[in-house]
């Protein structure tokens, strides 16, 4: 028990990388649909979840960045997920919501929104049933992938969400999406 | 840091600058006794506040440089390059110590206590000379008086000594303290007083009847003369009025005296003029007074008191009455400032911001509602909320001229280093502009000045080969213009040189060779990463960081710095920054299903874009060429054209262009919101704000825009010509 105490500390606001030894810890993910697909990340990553609309599109972006919408009076950019991981961009439905997600990028809190086609639920899964993400044939990039947890006898794809919304990649990207369009433009 | 910690910590800062300035006048020539008084007043203001929060490391080093200042403003020692260079060291070394303070480290450790041992030697031949150089000069003082004093008994103490009927049973003998009072100097006359002496018959003869007028010829204190007649005090009447020459002395000393909040009674004895002992005798003959009249009639005022008592001459009383109205004067004038901490006034800010979303939220409404009396509600209340957002922002606007002011102390420290001769111009110190604009100015503007000075500036000999004066001028100015500041950094040097700039970039691999540019694209290769062209990297430039630096952390302010040059003549850098980065009026247009705010300051008019048969993209603006931008292709919206487009004319740095939208919308308060890290190297859009209905709109940022799409038409005309790598331009 002491041991599950001690731990917990280090592992609040980021999932399991690596199930660590015999220690047994529980954790709380957010599950949810992406393309048929299902994904969880870290729930102590999740600030709420936001029905999908009002949405003000960010001209010269790449497609991943949907836009920006307004959360209570602060402007917060929306990720569309699908997108970021190489696929189609998401088509929206009656059950597509945003998911506000809070990260710590140098210090600062940044508030990010990621579309996904369906919110499902909060699961509980013990460390020991998260085996370490394959190295290929997730059809994601590996590093997006915290662990594959085991959900009644199915693998959820828990996402690293650090990586997948980090933002010195994604701004990089957006600055290369803008050279890219002048490029075009001048061809 | 707790709140006391704080507060003196600012304080101490502001005292530093203003010791500083006052410090680089004193250099400059100002022998003001003013100046003087200032520098040494900052300096003890300091040294006190350090004793009060126990910063004993910056209360004993401030003593050092208080006790040079201190000699200074006697005229003990005259202002030198030397002296002021030391000093300067020394307020630096306070700012250091301040550092470490609100570090948390409230004792220096072992390197800058070294470091300020040093600066202390430094100091020591300013004090050093104390005992030699003061005794003379005192000598020389006495000499002249005592010619005074020849000339005109009158320059004497004046003591007047009635002794008690019981000195002699009391087992004092009035002439021991006559002999005593030799010690302290000599007695140029004496007038014995037997008036008070009784007819033989009646007299005691154990009793003492006489009484004494002296004149006294002394350097001593006045405390120093009453003390002589310390064991008799209850028993005699004893007055001591100051010898002319002193009286000049006091109303000086009174008029030094340190700004505090004093009685007149504590600024007489403070001055010397008056001794506690006086005082209290004077007090208690007033609070008599008081009671004898039977506490209706107003306190006789102490001054007079202290006049009939033969205390003090009345001409030293109207001084301290004088000084003692300045100090509450001025005492009532910083009442009226108050000390806010910028974090509530962000907040304030922040709040005003809310407002001014929610009351075009309400207006909207009541818009839609169609009701007069609501509407005209609204617009009232909307009237109000934009007077607020004005004074609002008016609160944290600042003047520049304490940024621009640090740089006499750079401009110094520069050519001494450089043995250049600069000379610093500041214009338009009191343009006023947004705090947190300020705040981040400062850095881009002084690798600005450095660079000016050490690249800009010619030495010397190349400036007398010239023709040019051999003094640099480096001019810093500040103004408004069309809803922008405009700083400027000018140099009267040598110019960029276009050549070597251009040979420095193609080997830096910033331009491939033979790509023909125009002179103002040379010109601003230096802003690009990594260039410099100084071979020889000096302590102040030269580092291959400075310029690209500064374009990046104005750029960050939404603004653009812009250089101009003229070979041998100079070079003139111009900063371009919005007055605010939290609320501007905005125009609010809409392209497809899309809003856009173009900052109004920026707009001239807007007219109907009616010819658009021939694929060009500029109209005929009046017999004026006006190129524009489509935004609708720009941004790459879908959708069909409306009918009707728009032409937004804005007007920047002095150039016209275009802006093509669908729709005019009107004008909008708008509050920035910054979009976040995320969007931190987009171009063409500076923020966001949000509209009355809850969306989100873009606001853009003209110069990128029209810039990119210049950019945009250059490099499609290049490649069309076959020509070269796309990467060679860069961004």
């Amino acid at each position: 028990m002491g041991q599950v105490i001690q731990q917990a500390p280090a592992v609040r606001g980021k999932p399991p990388t690596v199930v660590t030894g015999s220690a047994v810890d529980i954790q709380q993910y957010l599950t949810f649909l992406l393309s048929g697909e299902m994904y969880a990340v870290g729930i102590l990553n999740v600030k709420e979840i936001i029905e999908y609309g009002q949405l003000t599109e960010i001209p010269m972006m790449p497609a991943f960045i949907r836009g920006v919408i307004n959360l209570r009076g602060s402007v917060v950019p929306v990720i569309d997920l699908s997108a970021r991981f190489g696929g189609r961009t998401t088509e929206t439905s009656r059950r597509t919501c945003i998911v506000i997600i809070e990260l710590v990028h140098e210090d600062e809190h940044h508030d990010i929104g990621i579309v996904v086609d369906a919110v499902s639920e909060v699961l509980e899964v013990s460390s020991a049933d998260i085996e370490p993400a394959p190295s290929f044939g997730a059809k994601i990039r590996a590093d997006f992938i915290a662990g594959m947890g085991k959900i009644a006898g199915k693998f959820v794809i828990i996402l690293d969400i650090q990586k997948v919304l980090s933002v010195d990649e994604i701004a990089t990207l957006a600055t290369v999406s803008d050279r890219g369009a002048q490029t075009t433009a001048g061809v | 840091m707790d709140e006391v910690l704080n507060v003196f910590s600012v304080e101490a800062r502001e005292q530093l600058e203003a010791m500083e300035s006052g410090l680089m006048q004193l250099e400059q020539g100002d022998r003001d006794p003013e100046t003087i008084n200032a520098v040494f007043r900052a300096a003890h203001t300091i040294k006190g506040g350090a004793g009060v929060v126990e910063i004993h490391s910056v209360e004993k080093f401030t003593h050092v440089l208080e006790n040079v200042l201190d000699r200074l403003r006697n005229g003990e020692i005259e202002v030198s390059g030397e002296m002021i260079s030391a000093l300067l060291l020394g307020c630096d070394h306070i700012g250091v110590l301040l550092d470490l303070v609100a570090g948390g480290q409230m004792e220096a450790d072992a390197d800058t206590a070294r470091a300020g041992a040093d600066i202390s030697e430094q100091l020591k031949p300013f004090l050093g000379q104390r005992k030699a150089e003061a005794g003379k000069l005192t000598e020389a003082e006495s000499d002249v008086q005592r010619e005074d004093s020849a000339a005109a008994v009158n320059d004497c103490w004046h003591i007047s000594l009635r002794f008690g009927r019981n000195v002699l049973k009391n087992g004092m003998d009035p002439l021991a303290f006559l002999r005593y009072l030799l010690n302290l100097g000599e007695i140029a006359n004496m007038a014995t007083l037997t008036d008070a002496l009784p007819d033989a018959d009646e007299m005691d003869p154990e009793l003492c009847y006489l009484g004494f007028e002296i004149s006294f010829r002394s350097h001593a204190s006045k405390a120093a003369i009453e003390r002589v007649f310390d064991f008799c005090r209850d028993d005699c009447e004893l007055h001591i009025l100051p010898p002319n020459s002193k009286v000049e002395e006091f109303l000086g000393l009174i008029e030094a005296l340190p700004e505090e909040t004093m009685r007149l009674g504590e600024i007489l004895v403070k001055s010397g003029a008056l001794t506690r002992e006086e005082l209290d005798t004077g007090l208690k003959r007033q609070s008599t007074a008081k009671v004898g009249a039977d506490g209706t009639a107003p306190l006789p005022p102490l001054g007079n008191i202290l006049i009939q008592q033969n205390s003090v001459q009345p001409e030293i009383v109207e001084a301290a009455a004088a000084k003692q109205k300045t100090v509450s004067e001025k005492k009532a004038a910083e009442a009226s400032l108050i000390r806010i901490h910028a974090d509530k006034l962000d907040q304030l800010i922040d709040l005003v911001g809310e407002l001014v979303i929610a009351g075009a939220s309400a207006n909207l409404l009541a818009k839609k509602s169609g009701e007069a009396t609501l509407v005209e509600a609204t617009s009232v209340l909307s009237r109000l909320v934009e007077s607020i957002r004005d004074s609002a922002l008016q609160l944290r606007m600042v003047q520049i001229g304490e940024t621009f002011n640090r740089f006499h102390r750079v401009a110094r420290d520069v050519s001494k280093e450089l043995n250049k001769e600069i000379e610093l111009v500041i214009n338009g110190a009191e343009t006023e502009l947004d705090k947190s604009v300020v705040e981040k100015i400062g850095d881009p503007l002084m690798h600005l000045v450095r660079n000016a000075m050490d690249h800009g500036i010619e030495s010397a000999a190349v400036r007398a080969a010239a023709g040019k004066p051999v003094r640099g001028r480096v001019e810093l100015n500040a103004f408004h213009d069309s809803g922008s500041i405009v700083i400027e950094v000018v140099d009267d040097g040598g110019g960029l040189n276009k050549d070597r700039i251009q040979a420095k970039a193609i080997e830096k691999g910033v331009i491939q060779a033979g790509e023909t540019l125009s002179d103002q694209e040379v010109v601003n290769l230096i802003f690009e990463p990594g260039f410099s062209t100084v071979e020889k990297v000096t302590n102040l430039s030269g580092r291959g960081v400075g310029m690209d630096v500064v374009r990046k952390n104005i750029t960050a302010l939404r603004g653009s710095v812009d250089v101009r040059t003229e070979p041998s003549a100079g070079s003139r850098f111009t900063i371009r920054l919005p007055l605010t980065l939290a609320i501007i009026d905005g125009f609010l247009t809409g392209v497809g299903k899309a809003s856009y705010v173009i900052p109004l300051d920026m707009v001239i008019e807007c007219i109907e874009l009616a010819d658009t048969s021939a694929n060009r993209d500029y109209i005929n603006l009046r017999g004026e060429v006006l190129p524009f931008v489509r935004l609708r292709e720009l941004f790459e919206v879908s959708g069909e054209r409306p009918t009707r487009e728009n032409v937004v004319v804005v007007q920047y740095a002095g150039q016209k262009a275009g802006i093509v939208v669908d729709q005019l919308l009107g004008e909008f308060q708008t509050v920035i919101k910054p979009l976040g890290t995320l969007f931190r190297n987009m171009r063409g859009i500076g923020g966001s704000t949000i509209l009355g209905s809850g969306e989100v709109a873009l606001i853009l940022d003209v110069q990128a825009l029209v810039s990119r799409s210049a950019m945009a038409e250059e490099q499609k005309a290049r490649a069309t010509q076959g020509g070269r790598l796309l990467e060679a331009h860069g961004a």
